[in-house]
This record gives structure tokens, sequence and C-alpha cells, in this order.
């Protein structure tokens, strides 16, 4: 695979150092003239200068045979100018951006650069997942896909409590996927029952969270976003 | 017609005061205050009393957009120092606030041909600048 990166902070130099031990082609485009020279040594041909917003300097890259562009550059408005250039102008089909601010976020979704990657949603959903107050926890949201990972924590008022799996009829477009009980996970089969203090993963349909909290956590309250 | 101009520089700044003699009725976004002045610069009264409004925000900022009129606006011109700025902020005009006409300036030439393409209404100084030097240099003009 051969892959271009723009941005070579620590994201970007940490990202192709693990993808260039993993044996792919990798181009890093750092427009900074110090932080190139300061990699320089290390990526050697691998590492170029150069504004990657630019046009020539991503075409001097080879953009037209990456199979991924990935943009990790400190600032929003350029990682997604690269990613939408890189998409919509050298048909690149798989990109990759960073979101600096989760403020941004909307204006990536926007413009169509999906998957837009978030430090700091992802320091929060960790969060969400140790602090066990949340009743439902996103796990993981394929957005193009339109499927979401979810885990909910059965309370003892749940209707489910006590209920086989076969019997409980969950809302069409979600599944049981896991129960983790005592520290351990396991598939359920048709007779597991669900017992309170279970954490449930269910794979859902976006937009299925609040009708499947009621069946594990009636009173938990929804993650908040 | 209501003007909204996101980035008061010289550019900017100048368009903001010609669109709004000519009757037309102008917000002007920037991040930095000291922009106002810019706008007040060898006016005789000021930018407010002749009718124009500023506000101070950064482009990205929705909420800052929305406080300077995006909602109403029927021409958004990005006039920012960053192209990339402008290319983002004006998709964000036609897209999510359906502004009929997004005007964007892009100093890259071929940053500017390329999204011109695309539906965005661009203009390159840059390109500007390298015809008349072009010209210029033509024999007939040197003398």
């Amino acid at each position: 695979m051969y892959a271009i990166i723009a941005g070579a902070g620590k994201v970007g130099r940490n990202l192709a150092r693990e993808l260039i031990s993993k044996e792919h082609e990798v181009t890093v485009i750092e427009s900074s003239r110090s932080c190139y020279l300061a990699n320089e040594e290390e990526f050697e041909h691998a590492i170029q200068y150069g504004d990657a917003t630019e046009l020539w300097v991503l075409e001097r890259a080879g953009i037209q045979r990456a199979d991924l562009v990935i943009a990790v550059t400190g600032d929003d408005e350029d990682n997604i100018l690269v990613c939408q250039v890189a998409k919509e102008k050298y048909l690149c089909e798989r990109i990759i951006a960073r979101v600096n601010s989760p403020r941004n976020h909307d204006h990536f979704r926007l413009l169509g650069i999906q998957p837009a990657v978030s430090a700091t949603d992802l320091i929060l959903r960790l969060i969400e997942h140790e602090v066990p107050r949340y009743g439902l926890v996103h796990l993981l949201a394929l957005e193009e896909e339109r499927l979401e990972i979810i885990e909910l924590e059965v309370t003892a008022d749940a209707p489910t409590v006590g209920e086989k799996v076969s019997d409980i009829s969950l809302p069409e477009g979600c599944l049981i996927i896991s129960v983790l009980r005592g520290g351990s996970g396991f598939v359920p089969k048709p007779d597991t029952v669900i017992e309170e203090g279970d954490e449930v993963l269910l794979v859902l349909d976006p937009g299925l969270e609040e009708s499947i909290t009621a069946y594990f956590a009636p009173n938990g309250q929804p993650a908040a976003f | 017609m209501f003007v909204l101009i996101v980035g008061a520089g010289r550019l900017g700044s100048a368009v903001a005061k010609s669109a709004l003699a000519a009757g037309h009725e102008v917000s002007v976004l920037d991040e930095d205050p000291l922009s106002h002045e810019r706008l007040d610069a060898g006016q005789s009264k000021s930018w407010e009393d002749s009718g124009g409004q500023f506000t101070v925000g950064t482009a990205l900022e929705i909420d800052a957009l929305i406080q300077a009129g995006i909602e109403g606006a029927d021409v958004f011109i990005a006039s920012t120092a960053g192209d990339n700025t402008n290319l983002v902020i004006a998709q964000i005009a036609q897209r999510r606030f359906h502004v009929e006409k997004a005007i964007v300036r892009v100093m890259d030439p071929a940053r500017a041909d390329w999204y011109g393409e695309q539906g965005l209404q661009t203009i390159s100084p840059t390109k500007h600048a390298i015809e008349m030097f072009k010209l210029a240099l033509e024999p007939e003009a040197v003398s």
C-alpha cells in the first residue's frame, strides 16, 4: 500500500514509522523547513518538504497512485483541504483526517471528510467507558456503514433482568453481540439469562440508542454528546 | 442585497466599503477587533453610522457566522488571509447555509482553478498579477 501523510508532527511521524515497519510505502509531507530537516535523517526519501495543500506538492509526492491519504497537520482547514482534494480531484479511495478542535467536527462531516479522528473525542469516549454513571457507552460508530456498537450496564429495574436472550424481543436493527459478566466476556446463546450488572454489547442501526436503553437501563442516562 | 464579508484585511475592507457605498447591506466578520479601524479609515462617519455591521469572531465558528447574519446573506465573500480557510468557509456557506453566491479569494492559482470548477466563484489576485506582469514585459510595453 502507498500512503501519503500530511504533517510530520508527533502523530504523522509515528504513523509513518508504524506503516513503514509494516512494509508499506510512505511519503510524509511537512511544510515547516525546520521540522522537515529534523526528520529528514530518519525518514530520508520518505519525507518531502512542502505544503501539502498545494496541488503540485501532492502531485510530486505521487498522489495519483496513493492508496491512502492521511491528513494530520495541526490545522483543521488544511486537513480538510488535503483530504477533499485527494478524494475529489485525485480520486483517492481512502482518506483519514485529524480533527484538532472538536468544534470543527461538523465541518469535516459537512464536506464529506470521513473518517475524521479527534483525539479529544477519543479521550472523552474512554472517560465515558471508565465512568459507570453513564448508562450507555458508544464504543464504535461506523458512519459510512451506518452501524454502531454500544455498551449498556444492566440495571436492577431493567425489564430484561432474568430473561433469556431468546425471549427478549429487541427492536429491528439491534443485536446482542456480547455479554461481559464478572470480568470476562462471552457471546450469548439463546438460553443465556441476562443478570443485573451485566455489561451488554449491542450492534445497532444509528438512532436506536434511546429505545434500546429502556430494555437494559431504563433510568440510566444516555451518554451526553 | 445582503453581503457578508469574512476577513477585513486590505481586500475585504475595501470591498466592504464599496459595497456599502453602492447601497448594499453589508456585514463584516473578522477575528481582530482592530480590523474595524480599517473600515473607519478615511471615512467621514464610522462604519456603524454609515449602516455597516461588524462582528468579532473566527470564521469557522458557526455561532459567529450566524451572529454576523449568514442565514440572511445573499452573497458570501471569503477574504481572510488563508486560502484554505477561505475555501472551507465558502463551502460551509454554500452547503450548510445555502447562500446563493459564494465568492472566494484564493491566492494559489491552481487551487483557484480547481475549486472554480467545483462550483465556487474563485478570484485569484496572483493570477491577475501574473497577467499584468506578463503584459508589462511585452516588448511594446517596455520603453
